[in-house]
């Protein structure tokens, strides 16, 4: 059977264990399988940087020993934009929590995927505002409560995926934390894809989403992912949200284009 | 126009230039690599140059989706290690509040460039005025000290903006270019050659990656910063952090980070603000001035003395670090203090503040997107 293991190689040494999340949070699943799909990779640890916005997923690049940035609620994607064009040769890996990337971050979200500029981002998907609370989400399922939707939630959930997929994104795919080997290979695929990639992770927010919910605690929620999941292609079973790669085209990324851009303005007066 | 530059001009060592594209140039000397920014009158000039002229020379030039993903790739760019910047006008301005604070407190080198319009809100999108001096202060969250210069002329701003980079970089901080509708779509005859200015770059640390703490106090006011993907690997966070980056909690820590982030900047107002000061010798009567109201400042100043009368100019070309010994100086000698500005009084309050009751101080203010005259100048003078 094969299994997951840590890579403490990639992890700060000192001081940051243990780490913020509550017992049973999702987070450091993502967490490590970002760091086995870059040790896959072989990457140097120079040359990745990890940016994050606010909320529980942005306190995620604290822990690993890359080039790291927490910067302000919902613009993670505009400030990698920044870096990724100042120095194409990095990669750089964007982490946002729902709310994060589609709520106050949705203009810089589907702008960075019409882009397709080559940027890895994870949006951890755990349908409710973790750090402030448990309030809605833009992904929060109808009728689902939040502590700002005590009646449940009206508005319709976003689905990340064709969003992206609209938007133009290169690269498109979902996983749980509870298929934690799938989720590093998707994310592997990700980085090494040129163009915006976006990996959708439904994980558990046993404290937020799972205690207003009561799904039950995290292995209940982890099981659940496992039962109404699916990695089926074609007829899907109803109910079932789909795993896997959803979109992998090949269009220019902005980077590239842009230096064939400066290539030309200069052959122009 | 001055003889000089009468001749200046005769002998072809003269351009016209408009006050956005010395700005956009200025950028460019000073060393701009990346520039995002947001359409918006009357910053619009800025960004057209540069979206041609960037590429050409390997610069990256992008509109962004908004002011607030502007200012952001702004910081992500000078991260990455290039000198960067963004343009706007008092709606975008408003919008990259959070991003500025964010800026200074992670002490990310930046340049924002402000060119005001009436407002507030949408106000009078092609009128005047320098209603933003107060918010490019204490427009953002929290306590922080900030640089802002004020060019009166067109020559002026083309050499601020070299300066406002090299001050970014100097200092750690966001550097805002205030200037105004009446500058920036003016065209000015400048002489040539254009100023020279030294352009400074970033400060390396000088120790290994092992031993770096990009918030060192030991390392002075200003510790080394490092670009990202040069073997320096560390954290940046918004949250209060520790000398290594990293978030803390403890009130010592976050007091002597404190310390140090204001000290930088308000101690070193001597270094930092420049004031400028004309006919101020036997001067009884001072007009503080700055920006385009200086101009019409300086006629009235010249109006008055034609009349014999003994009118001096005091120019603030930095406002903030507010040069306050500078100010009470020229309180404790003046009879009066007359403070022209396109606003309701913002600039006034500091004057008053700094002259410690030391003498008359008297505000000459209109904010319906026209210029302060030189006759309003004078009857605020009496004379
Ligand atoms: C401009 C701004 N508005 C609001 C907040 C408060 N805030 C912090 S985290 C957060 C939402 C967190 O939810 P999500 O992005 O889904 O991430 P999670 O905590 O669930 O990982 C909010 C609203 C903020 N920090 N900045
Ligand atoms: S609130 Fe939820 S998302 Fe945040 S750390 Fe706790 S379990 Fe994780």
């Amino acid at each position: 059977m094969e299994y997951t293991v840590p890579e403490h190689e990639y992890l700060r040494p000192h001081k940051k264990f243990p780490s913020v999340w509550c017992a049973g949070c999702g987070i450091g699943t993502v967490l490590g399988a970002i760091i086995r799909a870059v040790r896959s990779l072989n990457l140097s640890k120079d040359k990745i940087a990890m940016i994050s916005g606010i909320g529980c997923t942005g306190r995620m690049p604290v822990y690993v020993d890359f080039n790291t940035m927490h910067t302000t609620h919902g613009r993670a994607l505009a400030f990698a934009t920044g870096l990724k064009l100042a120095r194409p040769d990095m990669e750089v890996i964007v982490v946002m929590g729902d709310g994060d990337a589609l709520a106050i971050g949705g203009n810089h979200f589907i702008h960075a995927a019409r882009r397709n500029i080559e940027l890895t981002a994870i949006v951890v998907n755990n349908r409710i505002y973790g750090m402030t609370g448990g309030q809605l989400s833009p992904t929060t399922p109808v009728g689902d409560r939040a502590t700002t939707a005590p009646y449940g939630q009206i508005e319709q959930a976003f689905d990340i995926a064709k969003i992206a997929e609209a938007s133009g994104a290169a690269f498109v795919a979902r996983s749980t934390t509870y298929h934690a080997i799938e989720l590093d290979r998707l994310i592997a695929r990700g980085i090494q894809k040129k163009g915006f990639s976006v990996i959708e992770v439904l994980t558990q927010c046993p404290v937020g989403y799972g205690q207003l919910n009561q799904t039950g605690d995290a292995v209940e929620m982890l099981k659940w992912f496992r039962d109404n999941t699916t990695a089926a292609r074609g007829k899907v079973p109803s109910g079932k949200i789909v795993r896997g790669v959803l979109v992998d085209c090949d269009i220019p990324g902005y980077v590239e284009s842009y230096q064939k851009l400066m290539k030309t303005s200069k052959k122009r007066t | 126009m001055s003889n000089s530059t009468t001749t200046a001009r005769r002998r072809g060592k003269a351009r016209l230039m408009q006050g956005n594209l010395a700005i956009a140039e200025g950028a460019i000397a000073g060393g701009l690599g990346f520039f995002a920014s947001y359409p918006i009158t009357p910053a619009n000039e800025i960004a057209t140059f540069l979206s041609r002229a960037l590429p050409k020379r390997g610069g990256v030039f992008i509109q962004m989706e908004d002011e607030i993903a502007s200012l952001s790739a702004v910081i992500g760019a000078s991260i990455g290690g290039l000198k960067a910047a963004t343009a706007t006008s008092g709606p975008g301005f408003s919008l990259m509040q959070e991003s500025i604070g964010y800026a200074a407190a992670v002490e990310i080198p930046c340049v924002i460039i402000d060119v005001q319009r009436a407002g507030p809100s949408t106000g009078m999108p092609g009128g005047p005025a320098q209603g933003d001096v107060m918010q490019s202060r204490w427009g953002t969250h929290g306590d922080h000290p900030i640089i802002v210069l004020c060019p009166s002329s067109v020559r002026e701003a083309y050499e601020l903006t070299i300066h406002a980079f090299n001050l970014s970089e100097q200092y750690r901080t966001p550097v805002i270019l205030l200037t105004d509708e009446v500058l920036a779509r003016m065209s000015e005859t400048v002489e040539m050659p254009l100023p020279q200015v030294k352009v400074i770059g970033r400060l390396h640390p000088e120790v290994p990656p092992e031993w770096y703490f990009p918030y060192d106090n030991a390392e002075g006011d200003v510790p080394p910063l490092v670009s990202f993907g040069h073997g320096y690997r560390y954290h940046i966070t918004g949250l209060f952090h520790d000398k290594s980056g990293f978030p803390t909690s403890r009130p010592d820590e976050i007091d002597a980070w404190q310390e140090r982030l204001f000290l930088k900047i308000d101690g070193n107002v001597e270094q930092i603000a420049r004031i400028e000061e004309e006919e101020m010798e036997d001067a009884e009567m001072v007009i503080v001035a700055y920006g385009s109201t200086a101009r019409s400042a300086r006629h009235a100043m010249r109006q008055a003395r034609k009349a014999n009368k003994r009118v001096g100019l005091v120019r603030l070309v930095t406002i903030w670090p507010f040069h306050d010994a500078a100010i009470e100086r020229v309180a404790r000698s003046a009879k009066r203090i007359v403070v022209p500005e396109m606003n309701r009084g913002q600039i006034l309050r500091e004057v008053e503040r700094a002259s410690r009751g030391k003498t008359d101080v008297v505000g000459v203010n209109r904010a319906d997107g026209e210029m302060v005259t030189p006759a309003q100048i004078m009857a605020a003078l009496e004379v």
